[in-house]
């Protein structure tokens, strides 16, 4: 499907791109080339430069200088529509698929020209089963795992026979079998000649698919490497540009009082497809980090909204926060009494994305710090914006930026230093490093162990199992809305912890699978 | 193959500048070439649209005059359409301030007093306040589309006024005209100076400007609204109430039509009659949109469409044009805007 031309010409060569916000320039006459077949990985810590990068090939924006040649020929993207007319199709992050509907009309729609009908139906299956996309078109999209839905992405994406397909952090919602799945559709791709750009923060994955990498930082080329013959440490070095360090461990501390209870706890979800939770129990003490480890989407969100008071009906059970029953009280009422959060999805949940850092400051400040009564004094939330920016060394374009305006990363890390700042007694925190690069990421795992070492409590919920290890004191498991028993960290393992997510159990809560 | 808008990039800040101002000027080319085709003059129009409303006392007083009620109901409407609420029926709340706030003129008639004056304001705000509220409790209780349910009570309020001023309230002097008594002295808003026609209901209009111009910028009321508009589940984060500050937008946008209705009624008619408005309520919309939702740019768009109103009445006589030709006029700038606005952010291409 893919027009045969000479191997040896490159697919894609980029020339001195170029892209400048006011006196900041984000890309700094960056080259790349990626050949025909290649898999290749664009690396780079948040802010590095690579959302810009991509924008600017897929037709998103418009380069300042420098120009892209496709298979040898100079082209101008004007947006995304020439960037696919001249086959560079793009996988994003984020999903835009309509939940009611069948996995075939979301391909329809998602297509110019095309009906959901038997000429398309025909058309993807056969797609499908060249590139190994297992599809079932006639299911509605709600019914589907994360990694299903990505594969409606790309099955729109090949519909369009790209040349060169963009993955802006593919795997970052699959479990390792889904991601396995992902990458031998990738490398039949490339077999047949496509070029693909893997943006990733997974160096382990980088190395296990990708055979050239370029590196960005602070918006330049910093290096281009050979992933296989590389460590994730080498990379992660390249990255970051000096000694990258791990989170330290805390130095030992006595574990307090209980500041969160959770008893018998089940909840009706607010939305129509949500996971009802069903008798949780759990508690967390002050100076301690629990993990609650698992797959999307079984309970993690529901559990979250039941915990900050959000939402969702609970049915039976009680929550506790500082001794005191919240189990029907505002979030506000739960932020006095020490509690806060820090919710999964950081643009429209935990920030408004088109006001700036100190007007966001509002949130989850309003209930218990001095900003003002009626009127906001916002003098004093831009010093404490100033103050959490320098701290968290939150990479922002100016002193007081729009959320929407700041990186994945330095967002996340914003946005855990509003919480923190306000020295709480127990932080909930859910998904704390999704999208998140190395740097930013090691940034705030620190963080969590540090404050818990200081004496908070600290809930963490999550599906990275790394993460998970790696910070907590106790790991629990949660699998469709029922929550194993808690197992000390160092007294479990990846395999054990891995089977509990994977298990449709019953017998729930004995934790008997340590 | 066909029209289709695709998202810009990024967007300039000048293009943002630029943009409602050329909206402006095709809005009155397009004007201009309508009456070119209808062949009027275009010097007449600009006399009659532009200039006499602006340099006559006259002229510049009735301007004045009608830009209050719009903006003070734009005002209110600016609150509940920042926080993403549709109060469609603005028109009815002022009416239903004007009826009520009129009917203690028409219980006191003939009593005086220096109370009678702010009791009206309140109960005609009040009145309207509560009118406003029945749409919002059936958003939240039932999740009925707050957009139909406010626009058809505005039906409910015309016929309610028609049949008071027929029946019950009617003046029994007035030889079987629907109309009710003529409000007393004490009942009537006075000239802010002795001979001219401005009356307190302007200063009123512009404090409220003020007031609800800080309100949403510094605010924690003011924040909720626009946080709830712009990311409810943001706002539910931060534990504002969904349900609370649909009713708080609600009470605030029909008291502020109430008043506006009450102030029309005491300051320029002086009794109820079936008509108190000239669709108020529903250019004030145009007014806010116009005034990008901006109490202070909604002062300058009431302006600039009272203007507008106030040359179509001359511009009947001296151009021969109809009524609804301004109306079209006024749509034409409310479309224009909006297209401008959206050009900012797309890009119309043919493909």
């Amino acid at each position: 499907m893919i027009e045969p031309v000479a191997p040896s010409v490159p697919l894609v060569s980029c020339v001195g791109l170029t892209k400048r916000y006011g006196s900041f320039t984000a890309n700094d006459a960056v080259d790349m080339t990626v050949q025909q077949g290649e898999i290749h990985a664009l690396l780079g810590e948040n802010g590095a430069g690579k959302s810009t990068f991509v924008k600017m090939l897929y037709g998103l924006l418009k380069p300042d200088a420098g120009h892209i040649e496709l298979l040898g020929k100079s082209i101008e993207l004007a947006d995304p529509e020439a960037a696919r007319a001249a086959g560079i199709g793009m996988v994003f992050q984020h999903f835009s698929l309509f939940e009611e509907l069948s996995v075939l009309e979301n391909i329809a729609l998602g297509t110019a020209g095309a009906r959901a009908d038997k000429t398309l139906a025909d058309r993807v299956e056969k797609i499908a089963a060249e590139y190994g996309l297992k599809l079932e078109l006639g299911r509605p999209v709600w019914t589907l795992s994360a990694g299903e839905r990505q594969r409606i992405e790309i099955a729109r994406c090949l519909l369009q026979n790209p040349r060169l397909i963009i993955l802006d952090e593919p795997t970052s919602v699959l479990t390792p079998q889904e991601s396995e799945n992902l990458f031998a559709s990738l490398e039949r791709l490339s077999e047949q000649g496509a070029g693909i750009l893997f943006i990733s923060h997974k160096l382990e994955e980088v190395r296990r698919i990708c055979t050239r990498a370029t590196i960005l930082r602070g918006g330049k080329v910093v290096g281009s490497a050979d992933p296989r013959q590389e460590t994730a440490r080498s990379l992660a070095n390249l990255m970051v540009g000096e000694g990258f360090a791990d989170v330290r461990p805390p130095s030992e501390h006595a574990r307090g009082t209980a500041m969160l209870e959770v008893g018998g706890l089940s909840a009706r979800p607010d939305v129509i497809h949500g996971m009802p939770l069903n008798n949780l129990s759990l508690d967390v003490h002050s100076g301690e980090v629990v993990a609650i480890a698992g797959v999307a989407g079984n309970g993690q969100s529901e559990l979250f909204a039941a915990l900050s008071g959000e939402g969702g009906e609970i049915t039976a059970g009680t929550i506790r926060i500082g001794g005191q029953d919240v189990t029907t009280a505002s979030i506000g009422a739960r932020r006095k009494l020490g509690a806060a959060y820090v919710p999964e999805a950081r643009l429209g949940h935990a920030t408004l994305p088109q006001r700036k850092l100190s007007e966001n400051m509002v949130l989850s400040w309003h209930d218990t710090e001095n900003i003002g009564r009626a009127m906001i004094r916002f003098d004093r939330l831009k010093q404490a914006t100033a103050a959490i920016i320098k701290r968290f060394d939150v990479r922002a374009p100016n002193s007081d930026p729009r959320a929407a305006q700041l990186s994945g990363g330095n967002l996340q890390k914003f946005i855990v230093g509003r919480e923190i700042e306000r020295k709480p007694g127990l932080l909930i925190i859910d998904q704390p490093t999704w999208g998140v690069d190395a740097r930013a990421a090691a940034l705030i795992r620190q963080t969590i162990v540090d404050i818990a070492a200081a004496g908070t409590a600290v809930l963490v919920i999550t599906q990275d199992l790394d993460e998970a290890f790696e910070i907590s004191d106790r790991i629990a498991v949660i699998s469709a809305g029922r929550l194993h028993t808690p197992l000390p960290t160092r007294q479990t393992n990846r395999e054990a912890v891995g089977l509990l997510m994977t298990s449709h159990r019953s017998d729930h809560g004995e934790g008997e699978a340590a | 193959m066909g029209l289709a808008l695709i998202p810009r990039g990024e967007v300039s800040r000048l293009r943002n500048v630029v943009t409602p101002l050329l909206a402006f000027a095709v809005a009155i080319a397009i004007a201009a070439l309508v009456l070119l085709f209808m062949r009027k003059s275009l010097s007449t129009a600009l006399e009659v649209y532009i200039i006499e409303p602006l340099t006559s006392s006259w002229g510049l007083q009735e301007v004045i005059l009608k830009a209050t009620p719009l903006t003070l109901i734009a005002v209110g409407l600016i609150v509940a359409i920042r926080a993403n609420r549709w109060n469609i029926g603005a028109e009815g709340q002022y009416v239903i301030g004007g009826l009520f706030g009129g009917a203690v003129a028409i219980f006191t008639h003939g009593n005086g007093g220096f109370w009678i004056l702010p009791a009206m304001l309140i109960v005609g705000a009040a009145a309207g306040m509560a009118y406003a509220l029945i749409p919002a409790v059936l958003r939240n209780r039932f999740g009925i589309s707050e957009i139909l349910s406010s626009l058809m009570l505005v039906y409910v309020a015309e016929l309610l006024l028609d049949y008071m001023v027929r029946g019950p309230w009617r003046d029994p002097k007035a030889f079987n005209f629907p109309k009710s008594v003529n409000f007393d002295a004490a009942a009537t808003l006075q000239p802010i100076v002795e001979g001219f026609k401005l009356h307190w209901g302007v200063i009123i209009a512009v404090v409220m400007v003020i007031i609800f111009a800080v309100l949403l910028a510094r605010s924690l009321f003011g924040f909720a609204v626009t946080a709830t508009g712009e990311a409810p589940r943001a706002a539910n984060f931060a534990g504002f109430n969904e349900k609370a500050i649909t009713l708080a937008v609600f009470a605030v946008s029909g008291a502020l039509a109430g008043l506006a209705g009450i102030i029309e009624v005491s300051a320029n008619i002086g009794q109820l009659q079936p008509s108190i408005s000239q669709g108020y309520g529903f250019t004030a919309i145009i007014v806010a949109f116009l005034g990008r939702l901006n109490p202070i740019g909604a002062l300058v768009a009431a302006f600039s469409l009272s203007m507008l109103l106030i040359g179509s009445e001359t511009a009947q006589v001296m151009l021969k044009l109809p009524f609804d030709m301004t109306r079209a006029f006024m749509g034409l700038l409310l479309l224009s805007v909006l297209a401008g606005e959206a050009l900012t952010r797309y890009r119309l291409v043919w493909k």
